[in-house]
């Protein structure tokens, strides 16, 4: 069973609405506190977490926050991490590539990332991912080399993961902007691989 | 570890049911407006202390199957945070209907 897109039912969305007055009425939340946290939740976006990966591809000392303490490395970037559980970071290399699931629920980092599309959510993915990694990212298009092992990490509740990606060849000498223009959410995940031509297009 | 026992409905891992469904990557509607506003909800009642990842989980994970699977995302995340939400007394039955 597929879960495709669906708006939420009129009874769902009345219900939020009479939830919400409830706790307006009893002074547990302000209309202006769920506007501020919508904005916040809306101004995550990949951009952020593709900033970090092209900053360690650039600066060793980074990096090597980046491993050891992702919640540093964002909060280093400015990222509110509080309340949110520790980010962890996972290195690609030449003979490991990793792929980031949720197969409880919908685990995400969403402070680095914004908001996790439809299809990290879906019962497919969550189900295929630990199975069959190599066939779902082939549905992604994306074909690792022979003799590249896949390791699929579990997010959860409690622990969330992004992918740092291999920095593509032909990339020498570009700068961090550049790099990051590379980089998108498919590839925090782990979906997809970074290659040097979508940044070419986009630096053009 | 009981091998006997069938796995939770939300552990979905390797589940045989989803073995030949494709994942879609280009079925990505935008984030909706009721699932922002869920979202907002969900974060300021955290911050407040009123909700745990934890009471949200167990009351998304324990909706009847048809419900987990047949709701939206958010709509799940609504009826579990109305859930937490009346068990704490901070909503009555009556102010929902």
């Amino acid at each position: 069973m597929s879960t495709p897109y669906k708006a939420p039912s009129a009874e769902n969305i009345a219900l939020l609405e009479k939830l919400v007055a409830a706790l307006k009425r009893r002074g547990i939340v302000t209309e202006e506190e769920i506007a501020r946290r919508r904005e916040t939740a809306e101004r995550a976006s990949p951009e952020t977490g593709a900033r970090m990966v092209a900053r360690a591809w650039t600066d060793p000392a980074f990096r090597e926050l980046l491993l050891r303490d992702g919640t540093a490395a964002a909060e280093s970037f400015g990222v509110s991490m509080k309340g949110n559980p520790p980010l962890g970071v996972l290195e690609d290399t030449a003979e490991v590539h990793h792929l980031v699931v949720c197969t409880l629920c919908s685990c995400y980092p969403r402070a680095v990332i914004g908001y996790p599309p439809h299809w990290y959510k879906s019962a497919a993915y969550r189900a295929r991912a630990v199975r069959e990694p190599r066939a779902v990212l082939a549905e992604w298009g994306t074909v690792l080399p022979a003799g590249v092992q896949v390791r699929v990490v579990d997010s959860t509740a409690d622990y969330r993961w992004m992918v740092l990606p291999l920095r593509p060849e032909g990339t020498e000498g570009w700068s961090e902007e550049r790099l990051a223009s590379l980089v998108t959410r498919d590839h925090l995940v782990g979906v997809a691989l970074p290659g040097a031509t979508a940044g070419a297009a986009a630096a053009a | 570890m009981d091998d006997a026992l069938p796995p939770a409905q939300h552990d979905l891992g390797g589940n045989p049911r989803f073995r030949c469904v494709p994942v879609e990557p280009d079925v990505d509607p935008p984030m909706d407006d009721f699932g922002k506003r869920v979202d907002a909800l969900r974060v300021v009642l955290r911050e407040k202390g009123l909700l745990t990842t934890d009471e949200q989980r167990l009351h998304i994970e324990g909706l009847p199957e048809r419900d987990y699977f047949g709701l939206t995302y958010y709509e799940k995340w609504l009826r579990s945070i109305t859930a937490v939400m009346l068990a704490k007394g901070q909503v009555t039955w009556d102010e929902l209907k």
